[in-house]
């Protein structure tokens, strides 16, 4: 198309049939367009592996090879006073269920009639946990001693890796945790039915486990730390945004305050999110001494960083509700606070509530700024309610996961791709909420 | 008086105070509401504000600085003497701090009577009464702690009680004065609203005062770090080895290579992808196309950072060293330069395309139909007509990529690595994609997790390097802020 001037003869002499150049043009024309098809197919592609590469490791982590026992629980062993007194009960400590677990694991194997050859140790196929387990139960319900009970206890993570192809007979023979003896009893009691796998709820309610216990561990406290977080956001964040918003929208004057303000908050949105971590670290602990890994913290330094979201946001919606709203306000003698209260803000109110939830959203997936305050540390115990709840060490989903990569032990990956699915199915629901608030209230003018 | 009831007793003031002022203005106008000035609520919502407003104010400064002032007090207690050696004044203060929590805890589980506590000190049974409410103490209690724990709780309690008084004063007066101007002639709704005005430019101004935080922190924390440690070295060292008995090297070069490393390969490849997608997207798409696959990019850009980097670790990564480093003979390491920019790139792709998308969309159809008129195929109009006159926009866009990029966080802590680049090794090592490097952010992390000493340069380090993040970070994100702005004016 540039040089047509200087080679007039090469003109097509016929519209039907395309000359040379005619061709390379249509030729780079498709050329580009596939480029940006190309394009296009590695971004799509990039979140179909990502998503399947995410549940293929994790959704293991939702179920779980449990191992049912008959446990007698003998009232001269758990409570030697035999008046069912919880605290003196309480003097005994797991050791002293561990062995009650041997036993019924022995009483089972020669119920079901298995003798394996050259095995030991027959009771390491049920978790470690599962001590804790019984004696939390029994304290619980001090009239059980003296039965016998059915049970279900957690498989040890090498066992439940076995069912899940983690483990093999060879990689069981180099391992100190497991011997191919324990996988083929685990393969009887699978004939026998004593082993099931089963969808593990306790994945979601349990809280962290320690290093060597992958199959205990859960998210209980996490989810409830990510909650108490979202709730501190919600009630800062939206509020203080809403009015920052309004002010900037609506009153501000044209001055090098304004102007300062505005561009603190478009930076704001644009600064690495590690930096808040370390604002959080310097004024809200060192500072004013608040508690480390308390969900107050990281609410605080999350409602900073999704503050200039929910501002952008409200902002767009205040602009989109039309100026003879408000002129008509004014004209039958609002007020420009009644003007902007009464009617401007709930024409808005749609818009601002999707931008908080994405908003919200984002929060609920920040990682960085946590690390900081100190919420990678173990927490094993669930905060208490609210308010005081807010002060208590917690933890939060993404940083569990962070936590549980940090670990050696393989089952831990498939712990916490199994966590990253729970992240996204709460993200999923946000976002879901958000999409059906705009579609279902959403005016346009 | 815990400080949950006295935001209930200021609460319950208030809501008095707002019927009472109400109905004081309605009663002023002989119940006839059309003579009052503002309509009734607003006399209410005058008295509701007066009240809260000073006794909440006083309430968050006092909150805010009694701590100091009280520890401050106690601290002029403890004489050098009773400062051994080995430990510095906050950690005896942090351990006066237990004690006396300890004490608290004690007495109200009947473990321990008021003032008994002196009286046990010496042959360790205090420390087993502190123990046994969960206060672990190291060694026993010095005889000047105890005072100074004593003394802590006296002021604290003092103080509580100054407060609640302080604040039901506030409140009340609050309350005096507001009821007492009410009458039908006062401007209540202007009062109010010049009153929430107030509040919204308080609200607007929390955007400075973050940023102003930001700053300060890291500035007073970069002070002690260059007092400690030559600045220098620092800027430029060429050596990070930071070792917590001492003798670090702490040169924020090595990091830096890392960080812009990682980040040129995510450009490199989220920038043409991004930018081609957003071409496709918005110059070639049916609108069917558009509306399955414009969401579907945008998901990526939703997904959090630390999804990306458990993809990096457990599956770009081996990916990359199984079938590209081992057999080229690159390396070994699966966290590599290349993995983390892979992955950062993909994080990318939505952000850079969604940005371009926007821009190429604001360009004016005129300018497409005046080349198409002049017969000008539709790829020869998008590189010739649209790039062009959106290039400054997309210059902005692809800044503000960078910026996300060199502040990422959990993909380089997870798929990058932790070794920092020795640029004594020569160029080979330094450029090679498949070796794992470090970056600012990860080493921020690391300083700043697990057990840190404020008084130690490598832990100091920390802020120091975040105080060059985030001078990076400001450049670019002005800077693209201001191209976006100018190529937006040039087409409105």
């Amino acid at each position: 198309m540039t040089d047509i001037t200087s080679t007039p003869e090469a003109r097509p002499v016929s519209l039907l049939a395309p000359d040379e150049r005619t061709r390379k043009r249509n030729a780079a024309e498709r050329r580009f367009r596939i480029y940006g098809m190309i394009a296009l197919g590695i971004g799509l592609l990039a979140l179909v592996v990502l998503l399947t590469s995410i549940v293929r490791n994790g959704s293991g982590a939702f179920f779980q090879t449990y191992i049912t026992l008959d446990v007698a629980l003998p009232a001269d062993k758990l409570d030697k006073q035999g008046n069912r007194n919880r605290e003196e009960m309480a003097k005994v400590s797991t050791f002293g269920y561990a062995p009650l677990i041997k036993d019924a694991m022995a009483a089972k194997l020669v119920e079901a009639g298995i003798s394996i050859d050259g095995l030991d140790d027959a009771e390491d196929l049920i978790s470690k946990d599962a001590a804790a387990q019984l004696r939390d139960f029994v304290l619980a319900r001090p009239e059980v001693v003296g039965e016998t009970l059915e049970f279900n206890f957690l498989a040890s993570g090498r066992i439940d890796g076995y069912y899940k192809g983690r483990v093999t007979m060879a990689s069981a023979a180099r391992d100190s945790n497991v011997s191919p003896e324990q996988l083929r009893l685990a393969d009887a009691l699978k004939g026998n039915g004593a082993l099931r796998t089963r969808f593990n709820s306790s994945f979601i309610t349990a809280p962290d486990a320690s290093e060597n216990r992958p199959e205990a561990s859960g998210l209980g406290v996490a989810i409830l730390g990510s909650l108490y977080m979202m709730l501190i956001v919600l009630a800062l964040a939206l509020p203080i945004g809403v009015a920052a918003s309004i002010y900037l929208e609506e009153f501000a004057p044209t001055n090098w305050f304004t102007d300062v303000i505005e561009v603190n908050i478009s930076n704001l949105a644009a600064v690495p999110s590690i930096v808040f971590g370390i604002l959080g670290l310097a004024i809200f602990i060192n500072f004013a001494g608040l508690p480390q890994s308390a969900p107050i913290v990281g609410g605080l330094v999350l409602t900073l960083m999704t503050l200039p979201t929910i501002i952008i946001a409200t902002r767009a919606s205040l602009k989109a509700v039309p100026p003879s709203i408000r002129e008509a306000a004014l004209g039958v003698g609002a007020s420009k606070m009644q003007t902007v209260l009464h009617h401007v803000l709930p024409l808005a109110a749609p818009g601002i509530l999707t931008g908080t939830i994405i908003g919200l959203a984002q929060a609920l997936g920040e990682t960085a700024p946590l690390l900081l305050i100190g919420m990678v540390a173990f927490v094993r115990d669930y905060p208490g309610a609210p308010p005081d709840g807010f002060f208590d060490p917690a933890s939060a989903l993404p940083v569990q996961i962070y936590n549980w990569t940090q670990r050696a032990d393989p089952a831990f990956v498939e712990r916490a791709s199994g966590a990253i699915i729970a992240l996204l199915a709460f993200l999923l629901v946000m976002n879901a909420i958000a999409i059906i608030l705009r579609r279902r209230f959403e005016r346009r003018w | 008086m815990p400080v949950f009831w006295l935001v209930l007793i200021v609460l319950a003031i208030a809501g008095a105070g707002f019927f009472l002022g109400r109905s004081r203005a309605l009663a002023s106008a002989g119940g006839d509401s059309r003579r009052l000035h503002s309509l009734p609520k607003y006399y209410g919502l005058n008295v509701f504000l007066t009240v809260i407003t000073p006794a909440f104010g006083l309430l968050a400064l006092w909150l805010l600085f009694q701590p100091l002032v009280v520890e401050n007090r106690v601290s002029s207690l403890l004489s050098e003497s009773a400062i051994a050696d080995t430990t510095t004044r906050d950690l005896v203060m942090s351990d006066v701090r237990r004690v006396a929590d300890g004490i608290g805890l004690a007495i109200k589980a009947g473990l321990l009577d008021e003032g008994e506590a002196a009286e046990l000190i010496g042959d360790g049974a205090l420390r087993d009464r502190l123990g046994k409410v969960g206060i672990a103490l190291g060694s026993d209690i010095a005889p000047e702690v105890l005072v100074a724990a004593e003394r802590l709780r006296a002021l604290n309690a003092s103080a509580s009680i100054l407060l609640a008084v302080v604040v039901l004063a506030a409140a009340a007066g609050g309350f005096a004065v507001s009821y007492i101007v009410t009458d039908k002639d006062f401007r209540a709704r202007n009062t109010v609203e010049r009153g929430v005005l107030i509040v919204l430019v308080a609200a607007a101004s929390i955007a400075i005062l973050t940023t102003l935080g930001i700053v300060l922190s890291m500035l007073f924390e970069t002070r002690n770090f260059f007092a400690a440690y030559p600045w220098t070295d620092f800027f430029f060292g060429t050596k990070w080895a930071p070792d917590f008995r001492g003798n670090s090297e702490l040169a924020i070069l090595p990091l830096l290579w890392g960080t812009l490393y990682i980040s040129f390969i995510a450009l490199f490849f989220a920038v043409p992808t991004g930018l081609f997608a957003a071409i496709y997207l918005s110059e070639y798409a049916g609108p069917k196309t558009r509306a399955v696959a414009k969401p579907a990019i945008e998901i990526l850009a939703g997904i959090p950072t630390i999804v990306y980097g458990l993809f990096a670790l457990i599956t770009v990564g081996p990916l990359l060293r199984d079938y590209f480093a081992m057999p080229l003979g690159l390396g070994q390491s699966s966290s590599s330069v290349m993995t983390a920019g892979l992955v950062m790139g993909i994080m990318l792709i939505p952000f850079v395309s969604s940005l371009s998308d926007d821009i190429i969309n604001a360009v004016p159809q005129t300018l497409r139909d005046g080349s198409y008129a002049l017969g000008a195929t539709q790829s020869e109009t998008i590189r010739q007509v649209v790039l062009p006159a959106a290039l400054p926009g997309i210059v902005g866009a692809v800044l503000l990529a960078a910026s996300r990029a060199i502040g990422e966080t959990m993909i380089v802590v997870l798929g990058a690595g932790a070794a920092a680049a020795q640029f004594n090794r020569g160029l080979g090592e330094l450029v090679n994609p498949f070796e794992a490097m470090t970056t600012i952010t990860v080493k921020i992390v690391s300083q700043l997790t697990g057990d840190t000493d404020f008084a130690s340069p490598e832990t100091l380090v920390a802020f120091a390097l975040g105080l060059s993040l985030f001078a990076i970070t400001l450049c670019l994100n002005v800077l693209a802020l201001w191209t976006v702005r100018r190529y937006r004016e040039q087409y409105e």
